[in-house]
């Protein structure tokens, strides 16, 4: 769990890196779209990096999620009669959300990957496949429906949480927060990490909304 | 004062529970949370109405004997045992919800009584370090460095109450179980038996239906002795260590 | 005198000449032997050790031993008894075995280590607890106490207590209750706990291997005799009701101490003298009863809804002064108003020389006489202020706060959450209570009762503190009885059997376990309109009222009237609901509230057979002009050994048995702290 929520981690860093290209115009980013699939040629065929990680994500998410399941099925089985009247004191809301936010994250990969991979629709125009456009146009597109913004900001706020308390808990989880110091510094760095992946991800398409980029 | 008590009812293992509703005046803020209860089961004895059944053993928060979920919280609003809760915290007029312990590794036996026998069931798992009687070398043969005497002693202050899994959302025991870790194995007389020490215990722990650690944190919070969360991070640091040794 | 082994008896054996108790008891045979080894004192213990017979390995597991208890005392033994292959079975009324009273223990452990270099020994450590114990203790069992002690640290270390340490990684040691030498090991103010989880992991790990079967939530509330040996008990499954029938070749009680017969006591809740009363109602010698400690400073009772004290650490006398109001008048303000003039520093006043530092008893006794003198403070519980300041602006003024804070802070915390009071900004105040009791079932060297085959250790036995212990030696003895004592003199015992079996169905079987569920039918059955509690808080009044730090020939007297009274009552006007097959906390507490009545008849009338001041207690009968303690050596140098004679209900009496105590090592002299 811990090690395939990190691999998310790193992906989501790398894949927010590259969705910031935005701001450098169409050109920039339809060619960082194109050199992510050559990247690693010749030694790789063309679009074999691409491959290389999609596997490994989807890896990544089979675990990531079967653990998810099993962590939650032991939980409803360790309490079966819940309590009549509890309260929580100190944890924090991200940390009991992590299922359902999780589920949620779930459900959002698989439209954006509808979205943008292998799908391609065009919200705007009803397009699929390559007729729905250049990377960046799709992009442009796609955030000038403002529910379309909405959704993926919510997924933002959802992933934010999700990192939040995941990034200290993978900390945890692999035991490197032995002490109360290095406890703190994992717990800023769940907040560093939520707000800067989150927040990154979330400038686009509010960018887009509000007409900086278009 | 006076109080209006919510309190979970249940004649046996098996048998359905429910919360009963009862009034309680003339409550001093000296008494403590039990002394309070003591007070109701004698006002409830006097009414022909079986007294409820709750355990406490020292009442001086040393013993874990004592644990209720009190207002939803393990052992009341304070960091302390439910015994050293004192009617100070409350006020007149004040409801108060009290449920046992909820984990299914912990089965009401009646009223607000558990059985906690998984807990030593852990430790029967390897919570020890195998020294037979007399076998011991000289106290001073070993010096133990005094950071790690000191975390050693810190975490062994655990006392078995289980509150850390009453209040865990997850029914997890992960809190008691890695002050048990940790304060082995920050002393040398651990090391020989430490690997074996963490495969064992775990074991045990999820054998008897525990949940697994999310990393939340409530657990700690509940805790009367104040046992931080890193014992959770040093478990799994252990478990990691003994998995690579091929334990 | 000369002994037949060649060293010399230092005094006479004894002969009593007042008879206060005339008229409440009958007269037994002395006790001659008590099987304590001859020879020079510091080879006895390993003599016996070598001529005890040895049990063979593979006999072991068909021995099977029932252990009541799973304090130091009975854990230790558990574990080191299942480690040597004997087939165990451990009981306890908690709902753990780590959950055993040994818990609360805070100060500490002694030992005859000498790491300080101090000048400390084992005949020092010996030394100094028979004249702790105002030498009514057996010299024999305390100087094998001394011996041992240094192993028991060791063993703890090997097995993980994490004991203070210094910062060259060594263990640190302080100095404890009033001795000169620094010989107490501890773990900050949690020894009992730490030593405790120690013996209870190592007993787990026997669980884990099979050589320990654990009963939790399970009642001793009869041993079984048969053709006069031990052989079993009857325990109440407290979960189910089931009264189960558990038979072996010995029985081994460490069932702790009884000081819960004041109701109010630094004793759990559940601790009980059933375990030791029901064997003594079989014929098992109950050993000096009226032999109580009580610690001086503790927390003082808020209220009638008090259920139990707490004790606060001794060394909190070191810097704190003990005052009361000189006036009456003053006893309702507020501390801090009344003027250093208006102040009786008593302690100081009375002993100069050792002033707040006095040992318990008198600490204890003084407070009391404040307070019966109408001088105490604190809210008004009956009719008295039951408190006495425990002041420490001096020290504050003189440390400054953060010093104070750093050696008492956790004393300090604790008070404030129980009381609700800032003992920073007003002075503390203190009671004294029942802490621990010397008196339990007589055993002889080998720790065994006069039922053979029935063996007592820990707190349950009367062996080795006189009529006074000192602090951290009951932690001591616990762990010396368990894991070195027992062990090695339980095996000459074993070395005879297996024993025949035993069937269910024999007699003697059949009539325990009828006499148990007679009794838990006759409580169910009496509904009259007292709880058992009610009538535990009223044996309570009357033993510290009369049984307490000062007794009198009067007091006594009408404390046993006002007992049996309370047992007349208590076997018709009792009310338990609830059923006997069920977790039923009321029945529980119905039979060790009775057990405690009993106990509290026994113990008033050996307080009164013993007419003289000694260890913790004072006899207003017995006292110097100027109204100190005075000891009569020539008269009761010996163990009171009570066999049971019947219920007082149907005209029976105690009977007594002396066991004299003789010295080889050591000269008996009065004590002086003035
Ligand atoms: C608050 C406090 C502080 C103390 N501090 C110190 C100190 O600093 N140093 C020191 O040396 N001593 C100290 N003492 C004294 C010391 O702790 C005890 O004397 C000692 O621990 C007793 O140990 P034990 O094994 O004999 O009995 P316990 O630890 O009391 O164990 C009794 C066992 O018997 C079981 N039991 C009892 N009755 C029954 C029954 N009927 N059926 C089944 N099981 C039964 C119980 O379940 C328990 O397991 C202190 C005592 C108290 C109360
Ligand atoms: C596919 C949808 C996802 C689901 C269903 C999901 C679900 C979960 C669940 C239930 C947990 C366990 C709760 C916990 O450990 O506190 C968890 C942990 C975690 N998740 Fe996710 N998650 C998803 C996507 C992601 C993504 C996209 C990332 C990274 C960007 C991520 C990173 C993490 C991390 C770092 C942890 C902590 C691991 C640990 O403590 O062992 N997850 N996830
Ligand atoms: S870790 Fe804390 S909450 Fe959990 S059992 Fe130990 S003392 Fe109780
Ligand atoms: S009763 Fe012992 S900790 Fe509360």
């Amino acid at each position: 769990m811990a090690v395939s929520g990190l691999l998310f981690i790193a992906f989501t860093l790398v894949h927010m890196y590259g969705n910031l290209k935005a701001f450098s115009g169409q050109e920039k980013f339809n060619d960082y779209a194109h050199h992510l699939r050559e990247f690693g040629e010749p030694i790789l065929p063309y679009e074999g990096f691409l491959w290389i990680t999609r596997v490994g994500l989807l890896v990544a998410l089979v675990a990531h999620v079967t653990s998810a399941v099993i962590l939650a099925r032991r939980a409803s089985r360790a309490r079966t009669t819940k309590y009549q009247y509890k309260k929580n004191k100190h944890s924090a809301l991200s940390s009991r959300t992590m299922r359902w936010g999780g589920a949620a994250l779930l459900l959002f990969i698989i439209w954006h990957l509808v979205n943008f991979s292998f799908g391609k629709v065009n919200p705007q125009t009803g397009e699929t496949g390559a007729a729905a456009g250049d990377p960046y146009t799709l992009m442009v597109d796609t955030f000038d429906v403002w529910w379309m913004t909405v959704i993926y900001l919510v997924a933002m706020l959802a992933l934010g949480f999700h990192l939040h308390h995941g990034t200290w808990s993978a900390t945890q989880t692999l035991g490197y927060t032995n002490t109360a110091t290095s406890r703190q510094r994992a717990k800023q760095a769940g907040w560093l990490l939520a707000i800067v992946i989150a927040g990154g991800f979330s400038l686009v398409p509010l960018s887009v909304m509000f007409g900086i980029i278009e | 004062m006076k109080l209006t008590l919510k309190i979970w009812r249940q004649a046996t293992t098996d048998a359905t529970g429910a919360m009963h509703t009862y009034q309680l005046d003339g409550v001093s803020e000296d008494m403590s949370f039990l002394e309070m209860l003591d007070v109701l089961n004698e006002q409830l004895n006097a009414s022909d109405e079986e007294p409820i059944a709750f355990d406490s053993d020292c009442r001086e928060g040393i013993c874990g004997m004592c644990g209720l979920m009190i207002n939803g919280q393990a052992h009341g609003p304070e960091v302390t045992t439910t015994c050293q809760l004192h009617m100070r915290s409350f006020k007149d007029g004040d409801e108060i919800t009290i449920e046992p312990w909820r984990a299914d590794a912990f089965p009401v036996l009646k009223d607000l009584c558990v059985d906690r026998s998984a807990l030593d069931r852990m430790i029967q798992s390897g919570g020890y370090i195998s020294a037979n009687t007399g076998s011991a070398p000289d106290a001073h043969a070993a010096p133990v460095e005094k950071k790690k005497a000191d975390r050693a002693f810190d975490v062994a202050t655990c006392i078995g109450c289980g509150a850390c899994v009453a209040a865990c959302p997850n029914g997890s025991a992960s809190l008691f179980l890695g002050a048990k870790i940790t304060h082995l194995g920050e002393l040398p007389q651990g090391q020989p038996e430490r690997w074996d020490r963490v495969i064992g215990m775990v074991s045990q722990h999820d054998h008897d239906g525990f949940g697994g650690c999310t990393n939340i944190g409530e657990c700690a919070s509940a805790c009367p002795k104040e046992i931080p969360l890193d014992v959770i991070s040093q478990l799994n640091k252990d478990l990691r260590t003994a998995m690579v040794k091929g334990r | 005198m000369a002994m037949h082994d060649g060293t010399q008896a230092l005094n006479q054996a004894s002969n009593q000449l007042s008879d206060d108790a005339h008229g409440y008891y009958t007269r037994g045979e002395n006790i001659i032997d008590a099987k304590a080894p001859v020879g020079p004192i510091k080879d006895r213990w390993t003599n016996r050790k070598f001529e005890n017979r040895l049990v063979n390995p593979a006999n072991r597991r068909k021995l099977d031993v029932i252990i009541v208890g799973t304090g130091l005392a009975g854990g230790a033994a558990a574990a080191t008894m299942g480690e040597a292959g004997y087939n165990v079975k451990s009981f306890c009324y908690q709902d753990s075995p780590r959950r055993a009273h040994s818990i609360a223990a805070q100060g500490g452990i002694n030992a005859a280590k000498n790491y300080k270099e101090d000048g400390d020994s084992t005949f020092r450590l010996f030394y100094d607890t028979v004249k702790g114990g105002d030498y009514r203790s057996r010299e024999s069992n305390v100087y094998r106490l001394a011996e041992v002690s240094a192993n028991i640290i060791d063993q703890c270390v090997a097995q993980g207590v994490p004991f203070a340490r210094e910062y060259g990684g060594l263990l640190d040691n302080r100095s404890f209750g009033g001795v000169q030498v620094s010989r107490t090991f501890y773990a900050r103010g949690q020894t009992g706990q730490q030593l405790l989880l120690g013996a209870y992991q190592a007993m787990e790990r026997q669980v884990g291997a099979g050589t320990v079967q654990e009963f939790t939530r399970h009642e001793m509330l009869e041993v079984i005799v048969v053709d006069d040996r031990a052989r079993g008990i009857i325990a109440r499954n407290m979960v189910t009701g089931e009264i189960e029938t558990h038979l072996a070749d010995v029985v081994v009680l460490a069932t702790g101490g009884y000081g819960n017969v004041f109701f109010l006591s630094t004793n759990a809740m559940g601790s009980n003298v059933t375990a030791a009363w029901r064997a003594h109602r079989k014929g098992a010698y109950m050993a000096n009863p009226c032999y109580t400690q009580i610690h001086p400073t503790c927390i003082p009772v808020s209220g009638e809804h008090q259920s139990k004290l707490t004790l606060m650490s001794e060394s909190l006398r070191n810097d704190g002064r003990i005052w009361v109001p000189k006036n009456r008048e003053d006893c309702e303000k507020d501390p801090r108003d009344i003027p250093e003039e208006d102040r009786d520093y008593y302690l100081e006043r009375i002993y100069p020389s050792f002033g707040n530092l006095v040992p318990r008893d008198i600490a204890s006794r003084q407070a009391k006489n404040m307070c019966d003198e109408g001088r105490g403070v604190g809210p008004l519980v009956g009719d008295f202020r039951r408190g006495v300041y425990l002041d420490f602006a001096d020290a504050i003024a003189r440390m400054g706060k953060k010093a104070v804070e750093t050696k008492y802070g956790n004393l300090f915390d604790m008070y404030a959450r129980i009381t609700g009071e800032d003992p920073y900004e007003s002075p503390m105040r203190i009671y004294p209570a029942v802490h621990y009791v010397m008196g339990g079932l007589w055993v002889d060297y080998d720790l065994q009762s006069n039922i053979p085959g029935l063996f007592v250790t820990g707190e349950a036995n009367f062996s080795d503190h006189g009529a006074n212990r000192l602090g951290a030696s009951a932690l001591m003895q616990g762990l010396a009885d368990g894991y070195f004592v027992l062990p090695n003199t339980i095996r000459d015992y074993l070395a005879d059997g297996p024993f025949e079996k035993v069937s269910e169905d024999h007699p003697a079987v059949v009539e325990a376990r009828t006499s148990v569920e007679e009794r838990i039918t006759r409580f169910l059955s009496i509904n009259g309109t007292r709880s058992a509690d009610s009538y535990h808080k009223e044996l309570g009044h009357i033993m510290w009222e009369y049984c307490g730090m000062e007794r009198s020939e009067d007091g006594l007297r009408k404390a046993i009237d006002l007992i049996r009274e309370l047992k007349a009552d208590f076997w018709s006007n009792l009310k338990v609901l609830g059923t006997a097959d069920s977790l039923n906390q009321s029945l529980e507490k119905a039979g060790r509230v009775v057990d405690f009545i009993e106990l509290g008849e026994l113990m008033c009338i050996d307080a009164l057979n013993r007419r003289e001041s000694c260890g913790g207690h004072f006899r207003a009968e017995s006292q110097t002009e100027d109204g100190e303690a005075l000891r009569h050596d020539d008269e009761f140098a010996y163990v009171a050994a009570w066999e049971w004679g019947g219920d007082s209900l149907d005209g029976g009496q105690p009977v007594l048995h002396k066991e004299d105590l003789i010295y080889t090592a050591i000269e008996m002299k009065q004590r002086s702290y003035k």
